[in-house]
């Protein structure tokens, strides 16, 4: 079985992410990482690979699309247990909206033998939750999103799913195209033996070219949206904070909520 | 005119307020047509109508229950090549966005998610945007193809107005590739009682500082008529339903008045309420990072000044 586990570098969220002078995300002069929520992904296909247990022919292949420092993400992932990394890096891509990253994503992992392709169930800095859809809807194969559980029998797999109005068992066969949630179970930290592991692994750098992608189709001047403007939101200021004594904070509590009118 | 399609979000027929909202972001743009896909499309169109849909397109679901979003998504596809439509508008929820991927690599158009505001520009709909944890606002427009824009609940008070509502029977084709992921099981959730989380003008949620008792976080909640509301470590602890979750990888909203009670604020919770009107903070610890962002903030244990503000409030409505 070959499991794809889709990964985005991302600016660091608590650092200070901004937008460079075109609109696009500062990708470079942040500091960056492998997106918190694809942490989820990768672990779920590590679980789905121990539960087919010792002698199962399971490979995962760890693929990002993004600039240099991108195969930071593709590291730590190789660290955590992934088996080897797959960089699309090409200039031509910067800028890329998430159709296009779709496309990229699409077409490196038709190159890729795949039976499960896993992404997290959005990125950190964009948070579209749309490339899981996007990919299915490309590779023309099934989607179950959302999973809180994955569970895997042959070809056959059955998620669980949270949502708003319900509690959903979905079931699809492969191959297909699973996002998790972060629901779907804490990620294990690299060992120190992953650690040194990872550094033998195999990491191919492909191109657009490699991948038979016009440079036309991808980067900010073919997305389909243009960001017309980025404001800083002010920062808010402090209102009236007091401390509670003997009861006194719910009574200057209730005044206030009078004074907006929300009693 | 231009048509602006909505897809309707309802239950059974019964339509959700986001679709009123979307309604009447429509009508800025052009004539509103609702997408109705489900049955009982009768007490829908009444209320569809209210909210001035001038023609309701109605694609009979028997076919389709009971499959994720790929119908839908082909569904509407077919639609926008019948009607050319000068926008579609949908809500911005886990299924709302996802439909709206499709449909967007269906017809090679534009596609904006988590709308909070869509206004008519000179070359299309202009929407805004609140990125990065809610730090910086973005203004943006499609390109390419049809606008397709997810919208976010409250994006738009509701305005009434009278359409016609002239119901269409749709028929679509749906392919078999589209139907390959199948609900198996469904348990729907109890009811709360309470307005859904996103839409709720009010919003009180509770923390790690509950210590596992939501009580007096829900009664407060009551009290106010409030929706409710939990942090990721609340959650992740058990203490309350993921489903209740605000913050990044939860719900994001933006209410009339948000209360938070026993959360320090850690980004990932400031993602999900930093655009809310008002906001409430009560902590026991002063240096709670939540606080810098609060238009009144109480230093105490929630366990005593929730109860008294709860007694506080209702003494005070009589």
């Amino acid at each position: 079985m070959n499991i794809v586990v889709c990964v985005k570098y991302v600016p660091d969220a608590t650092a200070d992410r901004h937008f460079e002078a075109d609109n696009t995300v500062d990708r470079v002069g942040v500091d960056g990482l492998l997106s918190e929520l694809d942490e989820y992904a990768v672990e779920q296909a590590l679980q789905l690979k121990e539960k087919q247990g010792e002698g199962a022919e399971v490979e995962i292949t760890v693929l990002t699309v993004g600039p240099e420092q991108a195969s930071d993400a593709i590291r730590k992932a190789l660290q955590m247990g992934a088996d080897k990394g797959v960089h699309v890096l090409d200039d031509a891509i910067a800028g890329s909206d998430a159709a296009a990253t779709s496309l990229v994503l699409a077409e490196a992992i038709k190159k890729l033998p795949h039976d499960l392709v896993m992404c997290g169930m959005a990125s950190t800095d964009g948070s579209m939750s749309v490339v899981p859809a996007m990919l299915a809807e490309r590779l023309d194969v099934p989607q179950v999103t959302f999973a809180s559980v994955v569970e895997m029998q042959g070809d056959q797999v059955r998620i669980k799913r949270d949502g708003d109005a319900a509690t959903e068992v979905i079931g699809a066969t492969a191959p297909m195209v699973v996002s998790v949630t972060d629901q779907s179970g804490e990620a294990r930290y690299p060992s120190f033996k992953g650690i040194m592991a990872a550094k033998k692994k195999p990491v191919e750098t492909w191109s657009l070219a490699d991948l038979g992608v016009e440079a036309e189709k991808v980067g900010l001047a073919a997305a389909w949206t243009a960001v017309e403007a980025t404001e800083a939101r002010p920062p808010r200021s402090q209102g009236e904070i007091v401390v509670d004594e003997d009861g006194a904070g719910a009574v200057k509590l209730a005044e206030f909520l009078a004074s907006k009118k929300f009693i | 005119m231009t048509e602006i399609l909505v897809l309707v979000d309802h239950v059974d027929g019964q339509v959700r307020k986001t679709t009123n909202e979307l309604l009447t972001i429509a009508r800025r743009l052009g004539e509103p047509s609702a997408v109705f896909i489900g049955s009982n499309v009768d007490a829908a169109s009444e209320a569809l109508k209210t909210y001035g849909a001038e023609k309701v397109y109605v694609v009979d679901d028997a076919d389709i229950k009971g499959y994720l979003v790929a119908p839908k998504a082909e569904a509407l596809q077919q639609l926008v090549e019948k009607t050319s439509p000068g926008a579609v508008l949908i809500s911005s929820n886990a299924e709302g966005k996802e439909i709206a991927a499709r449909l967007s690599v269906k017809t090679e158009s534009g596609l904006i998610t988590d709308a909070v505001d869509v206004q008519p520009g000179d070359s299309g709909p202009v929407t805004t945007q609140s990125v990065f944890a809610g730090n910086y606002t973005v203004s943006a427009k499609v390109t390419k193809g049809t606008p397709i824009i997810t919208v976010k609940p409250n994006a738009a008070t509701p305005e009434q107005a009278d359409g016609a509502a002239a119901v269409e029977k749709v028929e679509v084709t749906i392919s078999e590739s589209a139907k390959a992921a199948k609900i198996v099981a469904s348990e729907p959730r109890k009811a709360t009682g309470r307005p859904e989380l996103t839409e709720a003008a009010i919003v009180v949620s509770g923390g790690r500082g509950t210590g596992g008792n939501f009580e007096p976080v829900e009664k407060f909640a009551d009290s106010l008529g409030a929706a409710v509301g939990a942090s990721r470590a609340a959650v992740d602890s058990g203490w309350y339903p993921h489903s209740f979750q605000v913050g990044q990888t939860g719900k994001t909203v933006s209410p009339q008045l948000y209360v938070a009670a026993g959360i320090s604020g850690a980004i990932q919770h400031r993602a999900g309420m930093q655009t809310s009107k008002t906001i409430i903070a009560i902590n026991k610890d002063e240096e709670a990072p939540l606080f810098e962002l609060v238009d009144f903030g109480v230093v105490g244990d929630l366990h005593s000044v929730l109860p008294a503000a709860t007694d506080e409030v209702n003494k005070r409505k009589g």
